[in-house]
């Protein structure tokens, strides 16, 4: 058989600047900064010193046209995680794909759209597929550029004469991935090949139009194919609108200026960093681990290869050195493993970037600038840099989210060090629990949901007042918990109640900011898989300056319930669950099964009608010793019933009654004399701490943990010689010692 | 643009004096340039000990200098722990909770860690009792070194001022 041979191509011209291609620039670009310490050799910012008020009428522009093009796209979507919690962002790109300006929204994408733009021109996409005026990428696969399959990037180029002048990205969160459970994050599954539709930068339109074969594609592949391909539309109008913005800047500025500005902009963000950094922080090295929970030995819902108990260790260490520069890493990581938990380079990257926007690096002159003053270590191997291309990374924030909470409260440490008291925070709640599923829906549809109330947990501890409740999302600087009449719509789930949850805020002078719960029945539907999510046998994050964390999570579902007999004779029913040691679940509804333990984690779980579900979001963690608290907050939080009363004196030594109204009163003189003695029974509880290494070294020696905390240690130090010393060093471990 | 505030502001922050509205303000404000000196007189007036503080290290511990030149983390009731580099918490007072009964202390029955994976070490200063930070690790994790300041480099390269000595 002989071939057809196809005739050449007209062999194009590269589409970078003078006569370069576009990976020609990226690597000048690496170049220059490598040699001069400077983004793209920017040693002087001519533009910027020059003529100011140009310069900041550039960035204006395109700021605002960030801005817009999100607040007017959403309209498009039809997903509730768009339009109500705002899951969408949008930012533009130098033509080597570093960010100049952002939208607001979901900013943790900033950079792995960078990350993405990178990969596609390192891969030479300008040879094949081509990079044209009118192209339409799509990514959503986080071992490229991204945070996991649920947020899916729409990227397009902006040519200007002939030439590549940037990058258009934006990016939302999908409500169905087309995964191997519904859901937007369902997980439960291997490996990668349960992960649902991925899209690897892949040439999905052209002409400023989608392929059909791409759409046809999305939609047999996700379940809310509907809200799938509005979002996909959502972006792309988004970007257009960006498009058009940068083209009228360049009509009114030259396309000169225009060039001249997306390099010194980035640059100055880099320097900006850097002089905040030195104006805010101390120099020194930080520590703050965190830890996150997987109970899945026993759990038959997950994969037989997922089925065991694992401790995620993240040993976040900061370090910031003479010139400003801020270093983090993870090295004592534990490995990656068979669940969806493992988190890509990129999204780590997003991680660091989208908290420092949102407390060192706040202004809207945000950009890339910022990555290239910070640089992160994530050991090969570990969770958070996985050496097996091909792992599920579904479900990444699960890691990520409790792994970066010590960033706060170690920047935190070093406001205080500086005097900065306004700036400290205790950190952030871990946003769970996560509720999501699928099954035929309340319209007799297959249908797949995730809710966003998550997006609303309790604050940190401010140094000089308690945290906000039920407001926040790490992830997402304006998080909405949404309306629960949408929700409902979406969801074949009614609200039973939504309300703060007692004690959830971390205890302190001042307390963590409240979180809430919801209890949802299941409500015309006979089947439905739904998950949980959340850390339950530890704290996902800790208190700083003698503050505690804020609450960890539980399960709580009944099935088999007697809702339909409670409904039909008026009897009291649950609201919420409440104090968890007097549930109103348990004591007010009858059911089959109580399903009702610390296993907040748990895989994909049958539901059936009037079966209940409570959803318990975090509070915030404390700061200070809660004996220093206002015994007037005290009163305060047990008159709102944010503190059970038996709290009052054995955590903050106040006392308090009831008053024949309900209503509590502090006894002042008695709480000030009563803390005294809590002060002194401290000492008398408490032992020297030399003491207790030594007696915790011998439970060391006998290595007397339960299998997840050891095989935790074990491969912390198995990935890490570094890690390892310092664990034998602190115990002072015999060398021939093995773990 | 220059900023600035004055003790009794910063000292009203300190204190949790400061209207929130007020405080949000700062937060949003230009930084004030002075607020290190001025907070470390703050501090210094706050103490009933004579020795130089260099540096705020946390709540209620200080960083300061003493007569033969060692600087030492000492807390506002005097107790000194040990030398800057050095992990306080080695030479602190330590009450861990770590049985069910001693977690459902402080949170309810599921709200707190299963003690098994997680437990919580409370430190204390050994003069005063009070409790200067929680750590929530798993059993048998060294102790957590929450901050070692660079002090030779703040103060020579970022304020480009030599070491304050003792008086």
């Amino acid at each position: 058989m002989t071939l057809t041979q196809l005739p050449p191509t007209q062999a194009t011209k590269p589409i970078g600047w003078n006569g370069k291609s576009v990976k020609e620039m990226l690597l000048e670009s690496e170049r220059l900064f490598a040699e001069t310490g400077h983004y793209n050799g920017m040693i002087d910012l001519p533009l910027r010193d020059n003529y100011p008020i140009l310069y900041e009428k550039i960035f204006s522009h395109l700021r605002g046209g960030l801005v817009n093009a999100r607040s007017t796209a959403l309209n498009i979507s039809a997903s509730p995680i768009v339009r109500e919690i705002g899951e969408l962002s949008f930012a533009l790109y130098t033509p080597e794909g570093d960010s100049i300006a952002l939208s607001t929204g979901i900013i943790v994408h900033v950079h792995t759209i960078s990350d993405a733009i990178k990969y596609m021109i390192r891969n030479n996409w300008e040879k094949n597929p081509g990079i044209k005026p009118g192209n339409v990428y799509c990514n959503n696969n986080s071992m490229i550029g991204d945070v996991h399959t649920a947020d899916v990037h729409t990227i397009i180029p902006i040519f200007w004469e002939g030439e590549l002048i940037g990058w258009a990205g934006g990016v939302t969160h999908e409500i169905d991935v087309g995964g191997v459970s519904p859901g937007s994050m369902c997980y439960g599954h291997a490996d990668r090949y349960g992960d649902g539709l991925l899209v690897s930068c892949e040439l999905v339109g052209e002409n400023d139009e989608f392929h059909e074969s791409y759409l046809l594609r999305c939609r047999e592949s996700v379940r809310a194919e509907m809200y799938w391909v509005l979002d996909e539309k959502t972006r792309l109008t988004g970007c257009q609108l960006i498009r058009d913005q940068v083209y009228r800047t360049i009509e009114e500025v030259g396309i000169d200026n225009y060039k001249q500005f997306i390099r010194e902009s980035i640059e100055e963000g880099r320097r900006s960093f850097i002089g905040t950094v030195k104006q805010m922080t101390f120099p020194g090295e930080y520590e703050a681990p965190s830890f996150m929970d997987v109970p899945w030995k026993e759990d038959s819902t997950v994969h037989p290869m997922a089925q065991k108990d694992i401790l995620m260790h993240s040993p976040l260490k900061i370090s910031i050195d003479k010139v400003g520069h801020m270093g983090i890493s993870f090295e004592g990581a534990n490995q990656w493993d068979f669940h969806s938990f493992n988190c890509a380079p990129s999204p780590m990257q997003g991680a660091m970037w989208v908290l420092l926007t949102q407390t060192l690096f706040n202004s809207d002159k945000v950009n890339d600038g910022a990555y290239f003053a910070t640089n992160v270590h994530l050991p090969y191997g570990s969770w958070c840099n996985p050496d097996f291309h091909k792992v599920s990374t579904t479900l990444t924030w699960l890691f990520l989210i409790p792994g970066f909470t010590g960033m706060i409260r170690s920047l935190g440490r070093a406001y205080f060090a500086r005097g900065f008291l306004e700036e400290i925070s205790a950190g952030y709640a871990c946003t769970f629990n996560l509720l999501q599923g699928g099954g035929i829906n309340h319209f007799g549809q297959p249908s797949a949901f995730t809710n966003f109330e998550l997006s609303s947990q309790g604050t940190g501890a401010l140094y000089y007042k308690d945290g906000e409740a039920s407001c926040a999302a790490m992830w997402n600087p304006e998080g909405d918990m949404g309306e629960m009449e949408t929700w409902e719509y979406l969801e074949p789930m009614l609200y039973m109640g939504r309300s703060i949850k007692p004690n959830s805020g971390g205890h302190g002078k001042y307390r963590g900011g409240m979180g809430m719960e919801s209890l949802r029945m299941l409500y015309k539907t006979k089947h439905q898989i739904l998950f949980s999510a959340g850390e339950g046998h530890v704290f996902g994050t800790a208190g700083i300056f003698g503050g505690y964390p804020g609450n960890s999570g539980y399960r709580h579902a009944m099935h088999g319930t007697n809702m339909t007999e409670i409904i039909a004779e008026q009897k009291p029913y649950p609201l919420v669950d409440g104090d968890p040691e007097d549930s109103q679940m348990s004591s007010l509804v009858q059911a089959n099964q109580d399903v009702f333990d610390l296993h907040q984690l748990s895989g994909p779980h049958h539901f059936g009608e009037h079966d209940l579900y409570a959803s318990i979001q975090r509070g915030g963690p404390g700061l200070g010793d809660p004996l220093e608290r206002d015994p007037a907050s005290v009163e305060s939080d047990l008159n709102a019933g944010y503190l059970l009363p038996r709290f009052a004196e054995t955590v903050y030594g106040v006392i308090a009654k009831q008053e024949e109204n309900g209503r509590w009163r502090v006894d002042t003189a008695a709480t000030e004399e009563h803390r005294q003695a809590k002060r002194q029974e401290r000492l008398t509880k408490a032992m020297d701490a030399q003491d207790f290494i030594a007696q915790q070294r011998e439970r060391v020696l006998h290595r007397d943990f339960i299998q997840p905390v050891y095989e935790m240690y074990q491969s912390s130090m198995a990935l890490s010689e570094s890690w390892k010393k310092k664990f034998y060093t602190f115990w002072n471990l015999p060398e021939d010692f093995t773990f | 643009m220059s900023v600035s505030y004055d003790k009794n502001t910063l000292r009203q922050l300190k204190d949790g004096l400061l209207p929130h509205d007020t405080a949000h303000r700062m937060q949003s404000s230009y930084k004030d340039a002075d607020r290190f000196q001025k907070m470390l007189e703050i501090w210094q007036e706050s103490v009933p000990w004579d020795d130089k503080i260099l540096m705020p290290l946390a709540e209620h511990l200080f960083v300061v200098i003493k007569p033969d030149g060692r600087r030492i983390i000492k807390s506002t009731w005097g107790y000194e722990y040990c030398e800057a580099h050095e992990n306080w918490k080695r030479y602190a007072k330590v009450f861990v909770r770590n049985t069910p009964e001693l977690m459902r202390e402080v949170y309810p029955d599921k709200l707190g860690a299963d003690v098994n994976w997680m437990e919580l070490r409370e430190f204390y200063d050994p003069i005063s009792g009070v409790l200067l930070e929680v750590e929530a690790v798993p059993p048998g994790y060294p102790f957590v070194h929450d901050i070692k300041p660079d002090i030779d480099t703040f103060y020579n390269d970022w304020l480009g001022i030599p070491v304050p000595e003792a008086d």
